[in-house]
């Protein structure tokens, strides 16, 4: 948003983030929301440098232990802590929805753009795609992926971010086309502005909040379908976790020790739901007409 | 008999800042086969007054005073009971025939559906009411058969179908919100006609809202004229154009680009009234008209001007009014 | 004798319309069909006609927004449709528009001055950015707001301030021409004369050339001086504006002169049949009106009236 009014002056853009900021902590689900998901990435980059047990340590003698002193969650059946496991298993499950986002904005979103913005024939072009990928059910497809290029983080990456592609494109696109149609676009036209300037300058802001709900919804789907590859073991590798991998091996001891399936359910159901929370808190607070009167 | 009338109505809303009044003290009054027109600009609650009356208020709405309809109060009723008034004694046409219409539903079953709702009579007897109705309102239905969809229909048929549905039970009130706004001049002048034939024949009285002053002079037999949510002037059509004692409503009239302006020499200016309307929740003081009156007095700008009797039914809430005929 | 500012010769504009069917043939939809203007330099021509008869599309033509089937359109004797896109936008910033919809002509995520201040960015000399916020303020004064609203955002203004802001951004570039599409249309009486007298004391001071395009007869004979009838693509009539309001001469401008309630509440109209008129089309060799036409006659539906001068009044009619 502050790319589109540009050349207002420094102090104009800085005036408006701060609005922004202090708006948002008005705003009920955009607080709720970012406190959770910050504090899941949070919880993600702390796995790099910290987690209060080694998740190598198998310790037998240990195993399926309640939660005590040492063991703040308790342990699994094969002894590992169970709260560095979930704080190991955020970092992959948060990094691979988020990449494979990434890879699904960044391609997808000046997809749908372009596609909006030329009809005719390129239109046409880049909708089939989208179709054709669609046409492919995502988790058999994604497990076809990482079949042939071999099973892991980062081939999870691949095979998810491509299935969001499609998703964005779409969304971008029939935005965008609405968009194209208001007067305000004649008007940017009549100015001179060519098609890809008028795309970025006055599209895209006008889309934004759109993508962003967008963005929420598959970063959950993400989360969920990184858990079902590593369910499938086709995901995360050994010795590293996610909390799919978790729900996988919980399986066995569903019975026994059901708190080992509950932990990491509960896990993504909570990074899911505050994502949602702040998409929805974000795309009000950055709605302009939602702005109180001064 | 009276057919309505409109008892100290009042509206209001909660806001952040506390409850706003958004139409204040309406009295109004009418008899079976009346016109009655309310004029006014945006914001002046023309529009609130008419959901009123029909009880589709927004939600957070307080309503206070009477709405009597044939002696009964309106607001008395229990929704299910105002169920069985709208579309049966009131009935209701819109400004924007594009969207009022259902694009799903068939013309045919969209007319039908008030019949259906308030008459206890066979499938049959609707068909032949609903084909008369679309006679009544100038669609033959050779030409216009009951199984079009919406989309199929021009602005002005879709109307002349709005107003189909509105009749269909032959209610004692009419109303008609703005509904020539959105159509062309053309078109505009048939639908008026066919409002007006429709109402004499039937003899039920109608309210005729429009910013139009045109439109209301000729469809109306009574004004009354509103701002910010006031009752600023009423009377008979004729004598309110004709002897404007209002500063808005004579200012209102002088904006207008009058016909044969063309053929004056100067390219003179429009009159205009100084400042806007102002916001809702912003309203002053005394008459909310001051700070923008040409006429006002020190008391317009701290008391609530008085009503003013100025003979033939003509009234104005005014302090200053123009051409002071003051008969009290 | 100096060139008028925009000529318009022939132009023709044919929409083909989605198929029904999937190997139909459709034929297009002529919404210009042969359309002809000449407008002086700061002269206010208007252009008057109902919904479909291609008015808007003449706007959008004669700002190059859109190609004609046929005709050119001439800019101070330039030619639009032959210049290349880098030309024709170097152009752009001489004619510039206003719209209808004051709600939907501005940005809503954008400041008033980010909008005012877009046609600066697409001129050649390039402006600092302190310099283009000094413009913006200069023109918004010009307007009649207030040069602190460039922070604020288009809905906190009412539908009369949005249009001033729409006017201050086709004035930015202090163009020639503004073409002027239905832009009170939507706004309430009494704004409706604030924007009408801001326009003509912007063009007297600015010595802009007009082209206001409305289906409002009151406002378009309050500020035009030539006005031109269009009927389902054409003119029909042409002529100042106090010759074609005093006595009009074509059928259809009659009708709608008539058509126009009358304000006097003593002067009833007679009522006219509450029949739903629909006519059919009319042979494509013959007048459009010729359906609808009191005086029509066989030659209507065999020839396509030509516009033809009447005095100083041009009128598209067997009958005249």
């Amino acid at each position: 948003m502050w790319l589109s009014i540009r050349g207002c002056g420094e102090v104009i853009v800085a005036r408006r983030m701060n609005e922004i900021f202090r708006h948002g902590l008005e705003h009920r689900s955009f607080v709720i929301g970012g406190i959770i998901t910050l504090l899941f990435f949070l919880i993600a980059v702390l796995s790099y440098i910290w987690t209060p047990h080694s998740i190598e340590n198998l310790s037998i003698v240990n195993r399926l232990k309640l939660p005590n002193a040492t063991y703040w969650l308790g342990t699994d059946h094969f002894g590992r802590d169970i709260l560095s496991m979930l704080i190991v298993g955020a970092r992959n499950s948060v990094i691979v929805a988020f990449v494979a986002i990434g890879i699904g904005i960044g391609i997808g979103v000046p997809l749908g753009l372009i596609a909006a913005a030329s009809r005719g024939w390129t239109d046409e072009i880049i909708m089939r795609f989208n179709d054709f990928t669609f046409a492919f059910p995502s988790i058999i497809s994604a497990i076809m992926i990482t079949a042939i290029l071999g099973p892991g983080a980062v081939n999870s990456i691949i095979a998810i971010g491509i299935f969001n592609i499609p998703v964005f494109a779409r969304v971008a696109r029939g935005a965008a086309l609405s968009f194209w149609k208001r007067e305000f676009i004649l008007a940017a036209r009549s100015a001179g502005k060519g098609t890809l300037r008028i795309s970025f300058e006055h599209i895209l802001p006008n889309i934004f909040s759109i993508l962003i709900v967008q963005a929420t919804i598959q970063f959950g789907i993400g989360i969920l379908a990184e858990a079902g590859l590593s369910y499938l073991g086709l995901g995360t590798q050994p010795p590293s976790t996610s909390w799919g991998k978790m729900l996988n091996e919980a399986q066995t001891m569903l019975y026994i020790a059901p708190q080992l399936a509950i932990y990491p359910g509960v896990a993504i159901v909570l990074t899911v739901l505050g994502l949602n929370l702040f998409g929805d808190g974000l795309r009000d607070v950055l709605d302009p007409k939602l702005r109180r009167n001064r | 008999m009276s057919l309505l009338h409109l008892e100290n109505l009042t509206v209001s809303i909660n806001t952040a800042d506390g409850p706003i009044d958004i139409i204040e003290q309406i009295n109004l009054q009418m008899s079976a086969g009346d016109k009655l027109g309310i004029v006014g600009e945006s914001g002046c609650g023309k529009s609130i007054t008419a959901l009123a009356i029909i009880s589709l208020l927004p939600e957070k709405s307080i309503v206070s005073g009477r709405i009597l309809l044939n002696g009964e109060n309106l607001l008395d009723l229990s929704p299910a009971e105002m169920c069985r008034v709208r579309g049966n004694r009131v009935g209701m046409i819109f400004q924007e025939p594009m969207t009022a219409l259902n694009p799903v539903k068939t013309i045919g079953a969209q007319i039908a559906e008030s019949l259906k709702l308030h008459l206890k009579i066979g499938r049959k007897e609707i068909q032949d009411r609903v084909s008369q109705l679309m006679e009544d309102v100038g669609l033959p239905v050779r030409r216009f058969p009951l199984d079009l969809y919406p989309h199929l229909l021009s602005g002005g048929q879709r109307q002349r179908v709005m107003i189909a549905m509105a009749i269909a039970c032959e209610p004692d009130l009419l109303i008609a919100d703005e509904p020539t706004t959105a159509l062309d001049v053309t078109v505009q002048e048939q639908i008026l006609d066919l409002i007006l034939d429709l109402a004499d024949r039937s003899g039920m009285g109608l309210i005729m809202i429009s910013h139009d002053l045109g439109v209301i002079a000729q469809t109306t037999e009574q004004v009354a004229v509103m701002y910010t949510g006031n009752l600023f002037e009423t009377g008979p059509t004729a004598e309110v154009f004709n002897q404007m004692a209002h500063p808005y409503t004579h200012g209102l009239f002088s904006a207008i680009p009058k016909p044969g302006h063309s053929a004056e020499q100067e390219r003179s200016r429009l009159y205009t009234i100084p400042g806007q309307v102002p916001e809702i929740h912003m309203r002053p003081d005394g008459c909310s008209f001051a700070d923008r009156c040409g006429h006002a007095l020190e008391s317009c700008r701290t008391q609530d001007p008085p009503k003013i009797d100025l003979g033939n039914q003509h009234l104005a809430w005014c302090f200053n009014p123009i051409n002071r005929t003051d008969k009290g | 004798m100096k060139s008028p500012l925009i000529k318009i010769v022939n132009v023709v504009k044919d929409y083909q319309l989605p198929r029904k069917k999937l190997l139909e043939k459709r034929p297009p939809f002529r919404a210009l069909n042969g359309v002809s203007l000449e407008v002086e330099r700061g002269a206010s021509f208007g252009i008057v006609g109902e919904s479909g008869c291609g008015k808007s599309t003449l706007a959008r033509i004669v700002m190059a927004l859109d190609k004609p089937t046929s005709g050119q359109v001439y800019y101070e004797d330039k030619e639009l449709f032959g210049l290349k896109t880098k030309e024709l936008n170097g152009l752009r910033h001489h004619f510039q528009m206003v719209f209808q919809d004051p709600y939907g002509s501005l940005n809503p995520r954008k400041n008033v001055l980010g909008i005012v201040a877009e046609p600066l960015d697409t001129l050649k000399e390039k402006l600092t950015t302190q310099q283009r916020q000094k413009r913006v303020e200069k023109t918004l004064e010009e307007v009649g707001l207030n040069r602190n609203d460039i922070v604020k955002y288009p809905h906190e203004f009412s539908g009369g301030q949005r249009q001033r802001i729409a006017i201050a951004r086709a004035l930015i570039t202090r163009p020639s021409l503004i073409v002027a599409d239905e832009p009170v249309s939507a706004l309430d009486v009494s704004v409706q004369a604030q924007v009408l007298n801001l326009m003509m004391d912007l063009q007297e001071k600015y010595n802009l050339t007009y082209i206001f395009i409305s289906h409002d007869l009151s406002v378009v004979e309050f500020i035009t001086d030539s006005v031109a009838v269009i009927y389902l693509g054409k003119i029909v009539e042409q002529g100042k504006t106090r010759d074609l309001f005093r006595n009009p001469l074509h059928p259809y401008t009659q009708t709608l002169l008539a058509a126009v309630p009358d304000i006097d509440p003593s002067k009833k109209r007679e009522r006219s049949g509450k029949k739903e008129m629909v006519f059919s089309d009319a042979p494509p060799q013959g007048c459009p009106f010729q359906p609808r036409c009191q005086s029509a006659t066989e030659i209507c539906e065999q020839q396509n009236p030509e516009l033809a001068s009447k005095g100083d009044q041009h009128v598209a009619c067997h009958h005249v």
